[in-house]
């Protein structure tokens, strides 16, 4: 079994990043003029990336599905972005926040790349206040930090629950100076459907045109994906409808490894599934749970009384609420990582303690915050006598002005008002810290083609920290990708430009028309989101929050009949060339078929408990940690990366050790 | 309500050169708790099924943030609920047997692509035109608390910049103007330190790609406000009349 090399640079931990970009191969702005790179995606990743490799000089073009770069789904983040700035003086330091994240992620990460993102943190801070991104501030005008899970300080920077947006517009705006200036050449409603290798070398891409249909060839020096996640693999999700795998699939088909296909993210609090109409889940923001408390009844007889509509969640004692995230893990109490929350709502609802008529839903309740930052307001106030009226009064205005818009989106979707009773929240699937795998220099195993943001496999480990997810984008996009892409283009500025006018473009120009041809001739009877959501079931029962050997064996066995039964039965109206969304979607769900399978062989390869990644067979028995995930250092302390051969299951794994010099390998305890 | 009968009447449209027409289609068993979009899956699903072509829509978020969905609902921008996308509304909003008419953001500057898309890149290349804050992403930028901003101020700006540039407010006004559009960018920066250097040369260069454009003049009648669903305020076109009356005496 081949081992891969993840070019990490000598040195001192806390040294290496530094050493490296003394070190690294820069190329002359001269140069800089006659070299071309495609972005695929502009969002976090992307649109940073895209952004800062024109303002140095390359020529950019860059794609997304969407109608505009301002949409990709990065906007859709609410709470925050990490940065260690230590301005709330809480003991913040980068090495909190590398030892944080290596810890958050159960310590399946790449050390040295943690500890770049940990360093890069503080500048992605202060660009994003140079752009004009609006951060919140405390009536001193100094940035504000909250809180999120995982971690005992206050290190993240918000913008009202819209934080994401808010620095994707930065990002955007970054874009639509580079636009002007015509160093970045943008395709909005392209698809990318394949890559194009030429000489071993990533030389290109073939991209559908969403409104004509056209298939167009474009060509550059460097490609890069920052095409995000794939958690839509499990049709319900919080991910945005078009999210997808397909750049990355095509990727991994043409050379790229696949990393950690398992590692995928189910966030605890999400809004609960309504009907089978369901087309896609709603995060509640983790930030909720600084000042949100998370119970279930204590006892069945009000369970019942609940679900039947003869009794109130608020009419339910104290003393007859299990408070199970406090009581199991004192420490970190309500502010566990997602992980942990989610598996810990799972045990409770398989208990028979949910809350709705699925029995799929805890109480996510803001009562006590009400009370207690209205005290605080009647005290600085001056309001020695005031009402407990008042005193919710003055809370509630509190709690709008963290969460209003959470709480409106709360009532939107379910006509329930969570200032006067408690939250219902689930689990839902969220992220994927799985991803193409890339070195430290963010590059696959395709010479000339990277992977950022969510696409690659990340710093997350097994599980992504809250408000990580922004961090690492803006990180990769901004600070990392732009040193680390010189160091191999400056082989190439001899090269010239790359022709589209070769085999290897019509190889693959064909290869992608005849796959949307047969889709659009199939003539099934079946719709695309019929396969979509068979997909998603067998996903979420088999490959969700517990995971075991024959239920991943099954998954495997399904998916693949089930990819089979997709190519013989599925309709999609309309023709190739023209704009055609249920093509689209045919060639998405085509794709997540098959990275499905992969994703099962992963989990079934990964006989452990880490993370997100949940294996019953591996549990602690006994002793303090009774029921706990049980990580397996031994044997399982590796990347795995999958090289495709032909099928999802023939896919050949290849390990990356790693290794822990900095941090000492523990059990991951929140108790 | 499980069980909705509705009657829709959809405007058609090919492509851009097709003429287009309202068509009517019926769909039963919608639940209240749907979402609007899902009741147009359900109807997608069931036009599949029957061979026909499905309803092309602009959508992804599906939460109101991204800006996407743009569906012109019984003649208001986004339906009829205010401060929401049409990706937020439901159905309980309606009742059983109501007739719904569909149809696209119309605007001279935003042609039709087909069905109920239109292209709103009109938005992108104004914000080409100035939609920014000219700096370089070197990492050596000043510390980010160097410069404290009003609180104040920094909420007002935090309300600005967050439109989502859905063009509910150019579908809505009878000129097709996209002063709000505009005055949100052009405020978020005039607000902030980091933003007034070019403050009056941005609102130039955006208002000016705005009549390039085709967009029409504002005459201050505030069905923008009222429909943008993320309560973009009028305030906000004021300070972008401010930004061009002060940068045209200077
Ligand atoms: C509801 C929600 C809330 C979140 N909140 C937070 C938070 O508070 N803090 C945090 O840190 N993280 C959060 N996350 C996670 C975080 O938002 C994402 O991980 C991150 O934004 C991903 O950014 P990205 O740039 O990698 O990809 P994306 O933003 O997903 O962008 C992908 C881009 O690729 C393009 N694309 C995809 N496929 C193709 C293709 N085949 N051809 C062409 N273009 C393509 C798209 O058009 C898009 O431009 C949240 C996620 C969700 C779902
Ligand atoms: S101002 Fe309001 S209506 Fe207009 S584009 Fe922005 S969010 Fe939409
Ligand atoms: S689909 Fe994103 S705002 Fe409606």
């Amino acid at each position: 079994m081949a081992t891969l090399d993840g070019k990490i640079p000598a040195g001192p931990i806390k040294d290496k990043w530094t050493l490296y970009k003394d070190m690294v191969d820069l190329v002359n702005p001269a140069n800089k003029r006659n070299i071309d790179i495609i972005v695929v995606g502009t969002g976090l990743a992307g649109g940073s990336a895209a952004a800062t490799l024109a303002e140095q000089g390359y020529n950019v073009k860059a794609f997304c599905y969407q109608d505009s770069p301002r949409r990709a789904h990065s906007i859709a983040a609410q709470g925050g972005i990490n940065a260690a700035k230590n301005y709330q003086g809480d003991g913040d330091s980068v090495h909190r926040l590398f030892y944080d994240t290596v810890k958050g992620g159960d310590y399946r990460s790449r050390e040295a790349n943690v500890h770049r993102l940990a360093e890069v943190s503080t500048n992605i801070i202060d660009q994003c206040v140079a752009q004009g991104v609006p951060f919140a501030r405390d009536y001193g005008g100094l940035l504000d930090n909250r809180s999120f899970g995982g971690v005992l300080v206050s290190r993240t920077f918000y913008a009202k629950g819209q934080t994401g947006q808010q620095l994707l517009l930065g990002a955007y705006s970054a874009m639509n100076r580079q636009i002007a200036r015509g160093k970045i050449q943008m395709f909005n409603r392209h698809e990318m459907l394949d890559l194009v290798i030429i000489d071993g070398k990533a030389r290109g891409i073939i991209a559908r045109n969403l409104v004509t249909g056209e298939i167009e060839r474009h060509s550059a020096h460097a490609v890069v994906l920052g095409t995000g996640g794939y958690g839509n693999v499990f049709f319900l999700s919080t991910n945005a409808m078009g999210s997808n795998v397909t750049a990355a699939w095509k990727t991994h088909r043409r050379g790229a490894y696949f990393a950690n296909p398992c590692f995928t993210q189910i966030h605890p609090t999400c809004i609960p599934r309504s009907g089978d109409y369901q087309s896609k889940l709603t995060l509640m923001s983790e930030s909720l749970r600084n000042d949100g408390r998370i119970w279930v009844p204590a006892r069945l007889e009000d369970v019942e009384a609940i679900r039947s509509g003869r009794l109130k969640p608020t009419a339910i004692a104290e003393e007859h609420r299990d408070y199970y995230l406090e009581r199991r893990y004192p420490a970190f109490g309500n502010l566990v990582p997602r992980d942990v929350a989610s598996r810990a709502a799972k045990e409770r609802c398989d208990a028979g303690f949910g809350v709705n008529a699925t029995g799929e839903a805890v109480y996510l309740d803001f009562a006590a915050a009400i009370v207690r930052y209205g005290e605080e307001q009647a005290t600085i106030k001056g309001e020695k006598d005031a009402t407990d009226v008042r005193i919710k009064e003055l809370g509630k205005s509190v709690v709008e002005a963290k969460y209003g818009n959470l709480f409106d989106m709360y009532k939107q979707i379910t006509a329930d008002n969570p200032y006067e009773t408690p939250m219902m929240i689930y689990p839902a699937v969220h992220y994927t810290m799985g991803g193409l795998w890339v070195d430290y220099n963010l590059m696959t195993t395709v010479q000339g083609c990277y992977a950022i943001g969510e696409a690659n496999f990340s710093e997350h480990g097994a599980n992504r920290l809250g408000a990580s997810a922004l961090m690492q984008g803006l990180a990769d996009g901004y600070f990392v990708l732009p040193y680390t892409i010189g160091g191999y283009l400056s082989k190439d500025i001899r090269t010239g430009k790359i022709s589209t006018d070769s085999p290897e473009f019509a190889e693959a120009e064909a290869n992608v028309k005849q796959k949307l041809e047969s889709l659009v001739n199939n003539k099934g009877t079946k719709s695309v989101d019929y396969y979509h959501k068979k997909l998603g079931n067998i996903m979420w029962n088999k490959c969700g929050m517990s995971r075991n050997e024959q239920g991943l064996m099954e998954a495997m066995t399904e998916i693949a009949e089930l990819r089979d039964d997709f190519y013989k039965n599925v309709s999609v109206p309309g023709g190739a060339y023209e704009l055609n969304q249920e093509l689209e979607k045919a060639g998405r769900v085509a794709d997540f078929l098959e990275l499905g399978e992969l994703f099962a062989k992963d989990a079934l390869d990964r006989n452990e408990s880490c993370g997100g990644h949940f294996r019953e067979e591996s549990v602690e028995v006994g002793g303090p940690q009774d029921g706990e995930a049980l990580r397996d250092d031994e044997n399982y302390a590796y990347v795995s990366a999958w090289e495709f051969t032909g099928k999802p299951s023939d896919a050949v794994l290849h390990k990356e050790q790693l290794e822990f010099n900095d941090i000492e390998l523990k059990q991951r305890s929140y108790k | 309500m499980d069980n909705m009968n509705l009657t829709l009447k959809i405007w058609r449209q090919k492509n851009a050169q097709d003429k287009g027409k309202m068509t009517d289609y019926n769909v039963t068993g919608i639940s209240e708790h749907m979402s609007f979009l899902e009741m147009m899956d359900v109807l997608n699903e069931q036009l599949i099924n029957s061979g026909d072509e499905p309803v092309a829509f602009d959508h992804d978020c599906r939460e109101g943030i991204c800006g996407s969905c743009s569906m012109f609902i019984n003649g208001e921008a986004h339906g009829p609920v205010k401060g929401t996308t049409t990706c937020q509304l439901h159905m309980r909003s309606f009742s059983d047997g109501d007739t719904i008419y569909i149809e696209p953001f119309r605007a001279k500057a935003f042609p039709v692509i087909k069905d109920l898309i239109v292209d709103r890149s009109a938005f992108d290349r104004i914000q080409h035109a100035g939609g920014y804050i000219s700096i370089n992403t070197s990492g050596n930028t000043q510390d980010a608390n160097a410069t404290p901003i009003p609180k104040e101020n920094a909420d007002l700006a935090m309300d600005a910049a967050m439109c989502i540039g859905c063009g509910a407010c150019v579908a809505t006004c009878k000129n097709s103007s996209a002063m709000l559009f505009v005055g949100a960018k052009v405020s978020q920066y005039a607000l902030l330190p980091q933003g007034q250097v070019e403050s009056k040369m941005r609102a130039q260069n955006m208002v000016a790609q705005m009549d390039a454009e085709g967009f029409g003049n504002c005459t201050n009648t505030g069905a923008c406000m009222v429909e943008c669903p993320k309560g973009i305020d009028l305030s906000n076109i004021a300070r972008l009349n401010r930004e061009l009356l002060s940068g045209s005496l200077t």
